[in-house]
């Protein structure tokens, strides 16, 4: 039904790619489509706005131009940016002087009860506390029932229902219930109600001053659009949150409202809801949810598959160029540096098209990373014309450019020979194409 | 009848006054360009109404009205019509019909969003309006859940059939309706557990349950009643697709619209697919089920009248 963003930054990808370099333009093309992604992912449209400008501070900040792969920045800068928006300390306050009281509030339906039992039995089970629940709503058909049921499939503790007791003499007989037999942790299970409901508001926040929780935890559905920042605002003012339980997330909802969330009310997400049962909750995960939002489960894969993509094309530039016979020592310092930049000959593998493959016949070259460094000192020393034309360098030059990098003349004439042959191969992969070169061994390109 | 009209736009009001404000501060009277038409858009988008249906009503704008001097009145009204044009066709209700012996209303949906008020709000009014009604507890997964609806069966004073918790569901609707036709009842309304419409196996037991109870009354069920909640975002697309899939859907419930949420997923959806909205859910009460107007639901989105 809807592109993720993927699709999305995919077609800019390829507008960036034909053009080479990232413009500002770029920047702001690419940004556009993250907007939509987003609000297709039920981000509030004024948390999509933050965000972005948030996006667009840091892009310009860096120096894009100078990236091999302007497309990859963008994305990493998005997700990353997301990952830090949505992060956040995802402790809960367990471990208070007993009892620790939680609050549990939220919309109706949203997931409250279920909730309050997943975490009374992690509780119990992991931290190995004394856990107790109560229910506070008196006005849901059988929804102190249900707080029972689960509890006792928890096997938590539960304060026994009376009929007729009011939300706030509850909370009390709970709190007095929890210090008298000696409850490590109490929580609050409240109804659903909605944030325009003064009265039902009020009520909540009675509570909270009469139990003065440690945590008050808003429950929210994952599936919320953009109601999403009404609700945790109104919450957020009205009530006061520590932090926030996404439900729901077991769905395929891109999970939008917690950007949303997370950002008006400045509280993190403690605990996600990942299913019915009482064990399906998890720690909170940003960049897990963060790859959903932004409809992308592997950023890393993409990020990959984009860098294979970009490299690619220029990897076959030169190779237009290497056939024409146009390969000079400033088209070999530049693959120096990428090889350097790329963190080793992988990379320089992976920019010549289609030799993937015989990755591991390099790997034999042993060719490491202060040979590159001293090969790209000698390139540097030679003069624009020495670069542009190898048979310039006599034997007075190369005693020039010895001394001007730092090394012998031999260690030149190595260089030379290495671009000589280099060239050469490079030609000839052009004309025999790519089963030329697994025959000859891309080892040879790098001996020293 | 103000009653619960003016409860609906008080609910819907804080949605119109921020959609209302929204557009105003945009248009006051002013040629209508490209930028201010984006902005139109990001208006809409903000009312939950979706990427592809926002950018159609805006089409629509600018076709009629690009290049003129608007107000922020006219903007709205005309977002309004576009609106309560895409509404129209699917505003419906539902209408069992007791010659059937039983009428068999399923109702579905992912969890939370209301199913079981909304059973209890129907058996409330086909009561009052004087049919047989008989409710089937075929949520026998969630906790309480049986309890629940057993609380508003007797709210309603009408039965409700019930088995053991973790039985069979698809069984259980079975017995109820076997049940409804030896006792003539009008009207069947059976109950299912929510769940989440990714959930492959989850969706398999509605058919299944569907497939069973046609083994008793191949017609049934007469009417199949998706419940969305009203703060749902765009995901409520995935689920009328995906339940519509794995059973005849005839209607669509939408809940909590007395709350802050915007109805505008309606209009996208309405959209999309055409399904009919048979009733809106406005509070927690019994009486709380309203039937759904188009031009009323699209001129309160849009903070009119
Ligand atoms: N799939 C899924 N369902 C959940 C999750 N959390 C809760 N639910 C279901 O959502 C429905 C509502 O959950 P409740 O815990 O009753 O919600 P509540 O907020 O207490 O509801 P009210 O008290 O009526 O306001 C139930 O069917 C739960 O089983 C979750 O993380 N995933
Ligand atoms: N404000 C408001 N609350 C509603 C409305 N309809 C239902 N609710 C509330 O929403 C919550 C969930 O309703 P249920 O009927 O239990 O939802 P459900 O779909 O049966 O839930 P599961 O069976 O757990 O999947 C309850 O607290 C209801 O009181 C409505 O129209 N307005
Ligand atoms: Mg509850
Ligand atoms: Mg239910």
């Amino acid at each position: 039904m809807f592109d993720g963003l993927t699709n999305r930054l995919g077609q800019v990808f390829d507008r960036l790619k034909r053009r080479g370099a990232l413009t500002e333009a770029d920047v702001t093309a690419a940004l556009r489509e993250v907007r939509v992604a987003l609000l297709e992912a039920d981000v509030a449209l004024p948390v999509v706005k933050t965000f972005i400008d948030g996006v667009r501070e840091k892009a310009v900040g860096q120096e894009v131009l100078r990236s091999v792969t302007p497309g990859q920045m963008v994305v990493k800068l998005v997700h990353d940016h997301l990952v830090e928006i949505l992060g956040g300390d995802a402790q809960l306050a367990t471990g208070v002087t007993p009892p620790a009281v939680f609050l549990m509030v939220g919309l109706q339906g949203s997931g409250k009860t279920t909730t309050t039992a997943k975490l009374a039995r992690r509780i119990a089970r992991r931290e190995r506390k004394k856990v107790l629940v109560a229910s506070l709503d008196v006005y849901r058909p059988a929804a102190m029932e249900q707080l029972h049921q689960l509890a006792k499939q928890a096997e938590v503790s539960a304060t026994p229902i009376v009929a007729g007791e009011k939300p706030l003499a509850i909370a009390a007989r709970a709190l007095e219930q929890a210090r008298l037999e000696g409850f490590d942790v109490l929580l609050l299970d409240t109804a659903g109600r909605l944030t325009i409901d003064d009265e039902l508001m009020a009520e909540v926040a009675a509570v909270r001053d009469l139990a003065k929780p440690h945590e008050t935890l808003l429950v929210a559905d994952a599936m919320t659009g953009q109601d999403a920042v009404t609700t945790a605002k109104n919450f957020n003012e009205k009530v006061g949150l520590t932090g926030i339980v996404l439900t729901r997330v077991d769905g395929d909802a891109r999970g939008g409202a917690a950007l949303s969330m997370r950002q008006v009310t400045g509280k993190p997400i403690k605990i996600l809801g990942v299913g019915e049962k009482l064990d399906q909750i998890e720690e909170f995960d940003a960049s897990r949810v963060a790859g959903r939002i932004l409809g992308m489960g592997d950023v890393v894969g993409l990020v990959e598959r984009a860098a294979e993509v970009i490299d690619k094309e220029e990897a076959e530039k030169l190779a237009a160029k290497m056939q024409k016979g146009g390969f000079d020592l400033d088209d070999m310092a530049n693959q120096l540096r990428q090889v350097r930049k790329m963190g080793g000959l992988g990379g320089i593998m992976g920019m010549l098209p289609g030799v993937a493959k015989i990755k591991d016949q390099l790997a034999g070259a042993k060719v490491d990373e202060n040979m590159i460094k001293r090969q790209e000192a000698i390139i540097m020393s030679m003069t624009p014309r020495e670069r542009k034309d190898a048979k310039l360098l006599n034997a007075s030059r190369k005693r020039r450019i010895a001394a001007g990098s730092g090394t012998t003349v031999p260690d030149i004439n190595r260089l030379i020979k290495q671009y000589m042959e280099m060239s050469r191969v490079m030609k000839q992969m052009g004309k025999l194409g790519q089963k030329g070169i697994m025959r000859q061994g891309l080892g040879s390109l790098f001996r020293r | 009848m103000t009653g619960w009209f003016q409860r609906l736009k008080t609910g819907l009001g804080k949605t119109a006054i921020r959609l209302t404000q929204g557009i105003a501060a945009l248009v006051t009277k002013r040629k209508l360009d490209q930028p201010m038409l984006d902005e139109l858009e990001e208006t809409l988008i903000q009312a939950d109404l979706g990427v592809a249906t926002s950018g159609k009503l805006i089409e629509r704008l600018k076709r009629e009205r690009f290049d003129k001097e608007v107000s922020s009145e006219e903007v709205r009204e005309a977002f309004a019509a576009a609106a309560a044009e895409i509404l129209a066709p699917v505003a419906s209700k539902l209408a069992p019909d007791p010659r059937r012996k039983p009428h068999v209303v399923l109702v579905v949906g992912v969890n939370g969003s209301g199913k079981t008020t909304t059973i209890g709000k129907l058996a409330h009014r086909w009561k009052a309006d004087g049919l047989k009604v008989m409710l089937a507890a075929g949520d026998t997964f969630r906790a309480a859940a049986v309890e629940q609806l057993q609380a508003w069966g007797q709210r309603a004073g009408v039965p409700v059939v019930a088995g053991a918790a973790g039985a069979d569901s698809a069984g259980l609707a079975f017995e109820a309706l076997e049940r409804a036709k030896r006792e003539g009842v009008d009207v069947l309304a059976i109950d299912t557990a929510g769940r989440l419409h990714n959930k492959a196996h989850l969706m398999e037991e509605l058919a299944k349950l569907v497939r069973v109870i046609r083994k008793l009354d191949p017609s049934a069920p007469h009417d199949a009643i998706l419940v969305l909640d009203a703060t749902v975002g765009q995901n409520a697309h995935n689920q009328v697709e995906v339940f519509s899939k794995a059973l005849p859907l005839t209607g669509l419930v939408v809940t909590k619209l007395d709350g802050t949420a915007k109805g505008g997923v309606l209009v996208a959806l309405a959209d999309a697919f055409r399904i009919p909205v048979v009733a809106i859910g406005v509070g927690e009460s019994a009486d709380d089920l309203r039937p759904f107007e188009a031009m009323a639901f699209a001129r309160s989105l849009m903070g009119l009248d």
